[in-house]
């Protein structure tokens, strides 16, 4: 029997490689990082002596048993780390592994492919120096660099006071942080007290330690511009009815996260249109299991809901994809990690009710401002398009403008191109669509050698 | 929309026949609608890999392609933009002496058409186009000849008819048409009824059942072209790229981005999707890095197929129906119809106006697939078929 294929080695697809060689299986594990953890759980590229308390906070216990847990079933699975799955049909996944290409079949596919930063673009938002709030989090974990010596982290959602504090903690000035939700939106964190005490506690200490430090911490923030012209020099914005600004030399800039559906999209799955994250979703039922049979979906890819969810929604699917080949499976412990996945949902709410995305936003937009940077396109351009051709939905847009054509084919973009096109043509962003994923799921080499 | 409607041409199919008829109908003051299932210049129109090409088709088609060329060189009045239309050229390569010896002898044969076709040897290839690699026997080069944006140019069509006052219809499939005393009566599946005195057929891949509802069958099966594109790079093609034999071709566009076709696409279960396969894709990429030394460090940073009709001797289907009268078919340009579209719609408003177009199209007539015992049409006999047959074998694979 050919083995399962599980796609990213987070949290979601560490604990599906446990479960299914839990249960004899030998799954082919493809990840495009070289070493274990996801985005969140992110090992150094070299051993560098940063302790796991430093490395990972509160969370560090989770992240070593983690690691740990892959590095005890690495014998038992088929692992190709620094391997791009770009495409995928009827079996088959197409591999890139250091400039050589490998085709692996598999039966049955669990897809734990993450998510990345949500961005709107603001002025000044491609200028050196800007980065996402998830690349300075890697650059800081990964590569043990920060992105500058005075850094302002700006946007909004759990992970902006985590990195914020993160690099303050690493010895980084961290200016100020910006947080583009108005403060009365916390009052959902009060509320979220009971539901969740550990996690409303530990985003408010993250606030509380960089106050203390005299982080400057503002809310309702508005008009986000980045200045400075060969590289990021500072930044502006509007609180409290004034205008503020800033010098620093590094950005940190995120509005909460998306998913990275490619995959999913490749595989067939049927999506349907998430209200909370704003983005569509490969649909899933409460085990994970996809619209398509054999295909299993865990972790943020199918919705956002962070690295807690992730874990228990790779044992979930695991065990789905066990339960559909017939193999016993434990039910109450299916039972119980589909409840705590419902339990998350809850807590996922009541963060998004406390980190708002600036919809807003989108209309207020520059003309001049790029929006797809990997085409050269602006804010205005696509306005224009909207008006000129009647365009209503993403993948016209896509066709006649460029955006979401180049180099990330939207992942970076989507987002905000969505919103775009929604205020200028008068829609909900439900409403616009989604661009249609395509192979390669990223760049590949045109000389990608022959596959094995 | 629902309700009724009641014009001189309805069109089916908003793809570039469809739509540069509407404007050339507009044009001469007639009214029109044009339908499309989804969005006009979404299909075959606006996903093929945007050859503006003469050179490597058959002489048949050589008059409607010059034709036409007349409509490129006026784009930009026509349409409002340019559509990435640059005159580039069109070089086509030889990788073998037979190959070489094919390209001679086309030349020959459409020397009185005004292609002005440069031949030309390998040491004069390496001269003059230095960025194509080490190998090549020769080539022939037609400079007027070129490449155009295929998304902006199927889209602006159908917009410019739109402001030229044809009525446009998106996402309203026509589910039935029936001829009655009166004239033609189209159904939508927005519960539109449209009455019209005439109907184009302009339905690309999904021409054949408007067809065949009429009692006239039409051969017409699909083909998937595949085509990979790369990161922006510096310039470096300046003409487009075919070659005999049909291994690739390739275009650069301004944005710096290289469009390399060749291959077929698969086809998924619904068989109006298809995807790119891995080894065709991975098949032109390797054959690019090949034959282009430049690109050997490139990557490709998306692929694509289409959908589009094809018909066996590989010409279109384009001509007044054999059975209805008022009913005119324009589809089936087999991967090659780009270049010629935009004057396919001058001749379409032509049969409609005056029932003949000064442009030969005979040899697209309807009639050759008309079953053995039916009598031929007048200037189509079955050696002509047998020859046009022979030529379309040797141009498999050239879309444009």
């Amino acid at each position: 029997m050919t083995a399962p294929l599980i796609v990213g080695v987070g949290p979601a697809g560490i604990r599906a490689a446990q479960t299914l060689v839990a249960a004899g299986l030998r799954p082919q594990v493809v990840d495009e990082a070289p070493a274990s953890g996801g985005q969140i759980y992110r090992q150094p590229l070299q051993p560098d002596g940063r302790s796991a308390q430093a490395l990972y906070g509160s969370e560090a216990g989770k992240a070593v048993d983690l690691h740990r847990t892959f590095d005890g079933v690495l014998g038992k699975i088929d692992y190709y780390p620094n391997a791009l799955l770009w495409n995928l049909r009827d079996g088959q996944a197409d591999l890139a592994i250091a400039g050589r290409a490998k085709r692996i079949a598999y039966d049955g596919l669990i897809l734990a492919t993450g998510a990345t930063d949500r961005i709107l673009p603001v002025p000044g938002w491609t200028l050196p120096g800007v980065y996402t709030l998830g690349g300075s989090q890697v650059a800081l974990k990964a590569q043990g660099c920060a992105i500058g010596r005075k850094v302002v982290f700006c946007g909004t959602g759990p992970l902006l006071y985590l990195v914020a504090w993160q690099y303050w903690k690493a010895g980084v000035t961290v200016a100020a942080v910006l947080d583009t939700a108005p403060a009365s939106a916390k009052l959902a964190l009060v509320r979220g007290l009971t539901l969740a005490p550990a996690i409303v506690l530990r985003g408010l200490k993250f606030g509380f330690d960089l106050k203390r430090a005299g982080v400057p911490i503002y809310s309702g923030v508005e008009a986000l511009r980045f200045g400075g012209t060969a590289r990021v020099e500072g930044i502006s914005w509007r609180a409290g009815g004034r205008e503020h600004h800033l010098l620093c030399d590094g950005i940190g800039y995120g509005l909460s996260l998306r998913p990275e559906t490619q995959v999913a999209d490749l595989a067939g799955c049927a999506f349907r249109f998430s209200a909370r994250d704003r983005a569509f979703v490969p649909q899933k039922d409460a085990a994970g299991r996809s619209s398509v049979a054999g295909v299993y979906l865990a972790g943020d890819g199918a919705g956002i809901a962070g690295a807690d969810a992730a874990e228990r929604a790779g044992e979930r699917a695991a065990l789905a994809l066990l339960q559909d080949r017939a193999f016993p499976v434990d039910t109450a412990r299916c039972a119980a990690l589909e409840s705590d996945l419902a339990k998350i949902e809850k807590i996922r709410d009541m963060l998004e009710a406390a980190f708002p995305f600036p919809a807003h936003w989108a209309a207020t937009l520059p003309d001049d401002l790029t929006l797809c940077r990997c085409e050269d396109v602006s804010v205005g351009s696509v306005r224009q398009a909207v008006q000129a051709f009647g365009l209503t939905e993403m993948n016209r847009l896509k066709a006649v403008t460029r955006t979401g054509m180049g180099r990330c084919q939207g992942r970076m973009c989507g987002a905000a191109v969505a919103e775009v096109l929604a205020g200028a043509c008068g829609r909900e962003v439900a409403a616009v669509g989604r661009l249609r994923g395509q192979a390669p799921v990223k760049p590949v080499p045109l000389t990608l050698e022959a596959a094995e | 929309m629902s309700g009724r409607l009641s014009v001189d041409v309805a069109i089916i199919g908003g793809g570039l026949a469809g739509s540069s008829a509407a404007l050339a109908l507009r044009g001469m003051g007639i009214s029109v609608a044009l339908f499309d299932k989804g969005f006009c210049g979404a299909q075959a129109s606006g996903v093929n890999y945007g050859g503006v090409r003469r050179q490597g088709r058959p002489p048949e088609q050589l008059p409607l392609a010059a034709r036409a060329a007349g409509v490129w060189t006026r784009l930009r009045g026509l349409i409002g933009i340019d559509g990435e239309y640059e005159r580039s050229g069109h070089l086509k390569l030889a990788q073998t002496e037979a190959d070489m010896a094919a390209l001679e002898a086309y030349a020959e044969t459409v020397s009185g058409y005004g292609l002005d076709l440069q031949l030309m040897g390998g040491a004069a290839l390496r001269k003059r186009f230095p960025w194509i690699g080490d190998g090549m026997v020769g080539g022939s080069y037609c400079p007027s000849d070129g490449h155009a944006n295929p998304r902006l140019v199927a889209t602006a069509f159908p917009a410019a008819a739109r402001r030229a006052g044809a009525q446009v219809f998106e996402q309203t499939a026509v589910v039935g048409v029936t001829r009655q005393a009166d004239g033609f009566w189209l159904e939508t599946a927005t519960n539109l009824r449209v009455r019209a005195g005439i109907v184009l057929n302009t339905a690309g891949a999904w021409a054949a059942p408007f067809a065949e509802s009429f009692g006239e069958p039409l051969p017409l099966s699909r083909i998937y072209p595949s085509m990979i594109v790369t990161e922006p790079l510096p310039p470096l093609m300046d003409v487009n790229i075919g070659m005999e034999g049909g291994a690739i071709y390739a275009r650069q566009v301004a944005r710096g981005n290289c469009v390399i076709g060749g291959e077929r696409g698969l086809v998924l279960a619904d068989p109006d999707f298809s995807r790119p396969s891995s080894d065709g894709a991975r098949a032109i990429m390797n054959r690019a890095a090949r034959f282009f030394p430049a690109l050997q460090h490139a990557h490709a940073i998306r692929f694509w197929t289409g959908t589009e009709g094809a018909t066996p001797d590989k010409n279109p289907i384009i001509g007044f129906s054999t059975t209805t009268p008022g009913l005119i078919h324009a589809f089936g340009f087999t991967g090659a119809g780009f270049q010629i579209t935009p004057g396919v719609g001058e001749v379409l408003a032509e049969l409609v106006r005056d029932g003949h177009s000064p442009t030969p199209i005979t040899a697209f007539s309807p009639a050759r697939f008309r079953p053995a015992r039916s009598p031929a049409s007048p200037g189509l006999t079955g050696a002509q078929d047998q020859n046009n047959q022979q030529k379309s074998e040797q141009r498999e694979g050239f879309p444009s």
